[in-house]
């Protein structure tokens, strides 16, 4: 190991609850942190210190599951137990309730914005994805509904640049999806984990997929090209990491800027893994650059790099707080 | 469970109670930390949570045994291991969470629980799964059928 992440702050952010999830703002200047309490919570910097702007506490009836940030960082979207999906404006320092997406049949445990921002993703315990398209009015409106999954569907997740959606399930599998005739449908099944897939990220490129799973491993998928370059929508696994992890791996992070591989892991650790740059990208090996084993008094629950400023990473625990850290890849 | 309702296990095998925990020389010292071991987390559980169809213990059906409980304080891991009282029973995940929410109330947050039936994958998996656990306990009636489970009654 190589690398070090240096423990720059750590918040009680909803006390006597879980924080499910952190999100940085696109400009990387806030961040929500969502959970048990049914509330979001904004935190922006003070001086060195990040602070509480303001709590969006009235949206849900239960647990706020995931949070995301719209990619012109003026709408957050919050997907809750409570089996709808809130749409937030921001005006100034303070954020008004726009819409409630509803239509899943149970908890809502997901919402991704595409990054053209005029689509988003919901999945739930219902088994289905849901895409929604949104107008110049702010109107919103589902276009498809994909019943690819056979259970539980944790986590959605737009390309960086293509209008390409992944989903992770507690069937152990990943779906890809893909627009075709005004309606969207799976293009491609990703098997291989032995257990729950929680979480997903792309590389910063695009090029690759990282899966993490109950099953302690965290897997990256590359997309088979054929000779010309062009894709022939299959999906293939390059690189297992195993052994690494002690417990369920409830997130996985790819920074855009470094291109470091960040984990959350039910341990209560922290790990950053670095790719071998010398290897042959068809067989990527990656190594372990810095790891906290006890970053959290409990489960670690979401990691997420800050956009904009390179290797500055937020972590959240069941615990209730969340916890930024500094990546230095080479102390 | 009411009168009338038909029992998924009308004449269940009653099995005797353990005696007693032994009370040794450095238990009332307060100077001594005593590690949290497996007939405490047994203590805990087998009489405090009842069968949903019955007014006994979960050790007087013999769902829990001490011996198939594991518990690492320095590690602060605990694993048990339960026997439904019938296999598949549709009674078996709400005995299972309901010992899993004891566990979870009565032990340090820092405690992992790890909680497997030995009769199906299936529960297993299920009451692994934080997300859904939790999204199950804030369902109002299934949270009170939990805590019906949960209340101790006369001995």
């Amino acid at each position: 190991m190589k690398g070090a992440l240096e423990l720059l702050q750590r918040v009680s952010a909803h006390p006597d609850a879980r924080c499910w999830y952190v999100a940085w703002s696109p400009s990387g200047t806030l961040l929500a942190s969502c959970g048990g309490d049914r509330a979001i919570r904004i935190w922006g910097k003070e001086g060195d210190s990040w602070e509480c702007k303001c709590v969006l506490a009235d949206g849900h009836q239960r647990t706020v599951r995931t949070v995301a940030w719209s990619p012109c960082g003026k709408y957050l979207a919050s997907a809750s137990f409570d089996a709808t999906t809130c749409i937030w404006k921001k005006t100034n320092d303070d954020f008004e309730s726009l819409t409630v997406l509803e239509g899943h049949e149970n908890e809502v445990k997901c919402v991704t914005w595409a990054p053209s921002g005029n689509l988003l993703a919901t999945c739930s315990r219902d088994k289905s994805v849901w895409i929604w398209e949104v107008d110049e009015e702010d109107e919103y409106e589902c276009v498809s509904v994909v019943n690819s999954h056979t259970q539980d569907v944790k986590h959605v997740v737009w390309h960086p640049t293509q209008e390409l959606l992944a989903s992770a399930s507690y069937d152990n599998k990943v779906c890809i999806y893909k627009e075709e005739d005004d309606d969207w449908e799976c293009r491609a099944t990703l098997e291989g984990h032995e257990s729950t897939v929680w979480s997903l990220a792309f590389d910063p490129e695009g090029q690759r997929l990282a899966s993490c799973s109950d099953d302690r491993t965290v897997k990256i998928w590359k997309e088979s090209t054929l000779g010309d370059g062009s894709s022939d929508e299959s999906w293939k696994c390059v690189c297992t990491l195993s052994g690494f992890h002690g417990r369920t791996i409830y997130d996985v992070a790819w920074c855009r800027l470094t291109g470091a591989l960040a984990t959350a892991c039910g341990d209560d650790g922290v790990r950053v893994f670095k790719e071998d740059p010398t290897v042959d990208p068809e067989q990527p090996v990656f190594f372990m650059s810095a790891h906290v084993p006890k970053a959290h008094g409990q489960d670690v629950n979401c990691v997420s790099w800050n956009p904009k400023e390179a290797g500055l990473l937020a972590t959240c625990s069941d615990n209730g707080e969340f916890a930024i850290w500094k990546y230095n890849s080479d102390s | 469970m009411s009168g009338g309702t038909r029992l998924e296990n009308a004449n269940p095998l009653i099995f005797q109670r353990s005696g007693e925990r032994l009370l040794t020389a450095t238990d009332e010292d307060e100077d001594v930390a005593d590690p949290i071991d497996d007939r405490e987390i047994f203590d805990i559980f087998s009489k405090s949570i009842n069968d949903p169809e019955h007014p006994l213990s979960l050790e007087e059906l013999n769902v829990v045994e001490q011996m198939l409980i594991n518990v690492n304080d320095e590690e602060s891991t605990v694993s048990v291991e339960f026997t439904p009282t019938i296999p598949h029973c549709s009674m078996a995940t709400l005995i299972g969470l309901s010992i899993k929410v004891k566990l979870l109330r009565s032990l340090p947050d820092r405690f992992k629980v790890i909680l497997v039936s030995s009769q199906t994958h299936l529960i297993n998996k299920q009451l692994a799964d934080k997300e859904r656990v939790a999204a199950a306990l804030e369902n109002s009636q299934l949270l009170e059928v939990v805590n019906q489970c949960l209340s101790s009654r006369a001995m």
